[in-house]
């Protein structure tokens, strides 16, 4: 039987841009070029990979977002999966951790799935929880933050590497894996895989479609409020020397001058 | 006062510093509760009590270490239900960060991570957050349930404040099968004797500029001249010429140190995203546009290889 793989990705604001607020305090997604999480392209090729070595494997990119994550899912169609879906609703601006984990759970449900994969954390929130949070909401094993991850006889391995220790971690399918930048390069798309993309499916949903009530997603049904965000005050350029034989010297006097010798 | 729980870092009852922390800005939100998973509960008790801990609960079960996650997220929800807290605060580790919002789910509560001040306000704690690669600081609050929320190591210098630290046993029931994913190995990392990344005072880090992993050791001896940790860029790392434990940036560690020292590091936002807090900046790098040179204290525009062994000469003379 086919190997039903499901990777989330997202579609964020490019990390070297000016990133900042709206007036409501949500992260602003207008005034940055998007694009593909940098961070789920290694899940998306560790999901290749796993296709690869599977007898038969089916691979859909799922994405929540507005219009433009279309792109981030294009990107991932253009490396290889089969086909996509697009969780897309007004609703859903504003939406925490919670309801995003609540809506791509009822996506990957209604998909059908054997293994979900997921990137470490996305490269604007950052909070690397919702992989963890997906297990939850599916009740199945979450084996997750993987240098190396491989799936054979319907269970999935993998290596852990946390601050104390490298852990070898081993679960059942269905299971829930998220991959760290770690676990190897990703591929580019090829000019094939980029024209083919264009005729891979993809599927919208929205909020009523996952029989979800708007109430429970949105900036309305997040369990957080930010208060402020304050644009932290530039570091002030120091001095600068050029190092003509004396450099070590002068570093070493500035140290000692704030006490560090 | 009501009571405040905090989850436990420890190797085998050998409490980490963030714990200290999290207990030093538990005492602003009410009476700390210290929650000790694992063998090591009796050895940890005391140091929980020294910073405050007004009890310990424990619970030690195979399953903790058997099993990723779950079992620690089925206690942590028991010692909820014993202590009815205001907050729940939990180190911001990865295994932390995936603790507390399984059980912020259960609790349908609200969930902050990586969080670098815990305030008391009218309506619930506040928690600071550094965001964007540090760009913008962040206070937010938590809407619903019982507040959880992790905190970065280095977010409170630990104070000691003595309290009775009863040890009390925490009834759980572990999830069926632990929650299916078992730890099959665990190797432990072995230790550099030089201090933790996320906890040293100072740290001296290197970048592709150093050129391969045998000329690291000028970094390591610049650091132990100082008494700093060894930290790198991911260009360094994904060369192999040092550990990924040991990365600094966004997919690494973040560090907030008094002194950060990049030598051969250009410094991209995802490296500025994991040492832009840090108290002192100095960089050592030949070119002067890097744009390192932007966020420095004092910076050195020359030859790592000459700068820098130079530097340990100076700082050990100095230090006689
Ligand atoms: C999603 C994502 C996550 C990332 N996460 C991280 C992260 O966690 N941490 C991280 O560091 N990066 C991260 N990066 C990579 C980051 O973008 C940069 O590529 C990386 O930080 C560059 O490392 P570097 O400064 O050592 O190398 P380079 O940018 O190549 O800089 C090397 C510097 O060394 C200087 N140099 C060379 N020789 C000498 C010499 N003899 N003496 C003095 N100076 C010399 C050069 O002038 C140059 O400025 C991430 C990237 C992405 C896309
Ligand atoms: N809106 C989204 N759509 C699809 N996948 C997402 C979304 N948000 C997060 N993810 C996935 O969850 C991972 C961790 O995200 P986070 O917990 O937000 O840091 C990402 O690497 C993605 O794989």
């Amino acid at each position: 039987m086919s190997l039903r793989i499901v990777v989330c990705v997202k579609y964020v604001p490019d990390a070297t841009g000016d990133r900042g607020f709206t007036d409501e305090l949500t992260t602003d997604r207008e005034s940055v070029d998007g694009l593909l999480s940098e961070l789920d392209e290694y899940a998306v090729e560790q999901a290749l990979q796993i296709a690869e070595s599977a007898d038969d494997a089916e691979i859909t990119v799922l994405t929540m977002g507005p219009e433009d994550a279309g792109d981030a899912l294009r990107k991932a169609l253009s490396m290889g999966a089969d086909k996509a879906v697009h969780v897309e609703d007004d609703d859903l601006h504003g939406t925490d951790v919670f309801g995003t984990s609540l809506v791509l759970a009822r996506a990957i449900e209604k998909v059908g799935y054997d293994l979900v994969v997921c990137g470490m954390a996305s490269t604007d929130g950052v909070m690397g929880v919702l992989p963890a949070l997906l297990a939850e909401r599916l009740g199945v094993p979450q084996v997750t933050l993987l240098s190396e991850v491989s799936v054979a006889d319907g269970t999935v391995t993998g290596r852990r590497d946390n601050d104390a220790a490298s852990e070898e971690l081993s679960a059942s399918l269905p299971a829930v894996v998220s991959v760290t930048d770690q676990s190897g390069e990703a591929r580019y798309p090829s000019f094939k895989g980029i024209m083919a993309a264009k005729k891979k499916p993809v599927e919208t949903l929205d909020l009523e479609d996952l029989e979800i009530e708007a109430e429970q997603v949105g900036l309305a049904g997040a369990w957080t409020a930010v208060e402020d965000a304050t644009e932290r005050p530039a570091r002030t350029k120091g001095e600068i020397v050029t190092d003509e034989g004396e450099g070590a010297k002068q570093l070493a006097s500035f140290l000692a001058e704030r006490k560090f010798i | 006062m009501a009571d405040v729980l905090v989850l436990v870092d420890h190797v085998d009852g050998g409490v980490r510093k963030p714990t200290l922390e999290l207990l030093t800005l538990a005492r602003r939100l009410g009476d700390p509760v210290a929650v000790h998973l694992g063998p090591g509960a009796d050895a940890a008790a005391p140091t929980l009590a020294e910073y405050g801990a007004v009890r310990v609960l424990t619970a030690d079960a195979p399953e903790f270490t058997e099993y990723l996650v779950v079992p620690k997220v089925d206690a942590l929800r028991a010692a909820v239900e014993a202590v009815s807290p205001v907050a729940v605060l939990v180190p911001s580790s990865a295994e932390g960060k995936e603790i507390a919002a399984r059980l912020a789910l259960r609790l349908d509560s609200g969930l902050i991570t990586d969080a670098v001040d815990v305030e008391a306000g009218d309506e619930g704690p506040i928690a600071t957050q550094s965001v964007f690669a540090a760009a913008y600081t962040t206070r937010s609050r938590i809407t619903s349930g019982t507040p959880v929320i992790t905190v970065k190591p280095n977010s409170a210098a630990p104070e000691a404040a003595p309290a009775a630290g009863t040890v009390e046993p925490l009834e759980v029931t572990v999830t069926e099968g632990g929650g299916g994913t078992r730890v099959v190995s665990r190797a432990a990392r072995e230790s550099t004797g030089r201090p933790e990344l996320t906890e040293a005072a100072i740290v001296v880090s290197g970048g592709r500029g150093v050129n391969g992993a045998e000329n690291f050791s000028i970094i390591e001896e610049l650091a132990d001249s100082l008494g700093a940790a060894v930290g790198a860029s991911r260009a360094a790392v994904d060369a192999g010429w040092y550990p990924h434990s040991s990365q600094v940036g966004q997919t690494g560690k973040s560090v907030s140190p008094q002194l950060y020292i990049a030598a051969g590091i250009s410094g991209a936002i995802q490296h500025r995203a994991g040492m832009q807090t840090s108290k002192t900046i100095v960089a050592v790098n030949k070119d002067e546009e890097a744009p390192i040179f932007d966020l420095v204290d004092f910076g050195v525009v020359g030859d790592l290889f000459q700068v820098v062994p130079a530097l340990t000469e100076e700082v050990r003379t100095r230090k006689g």
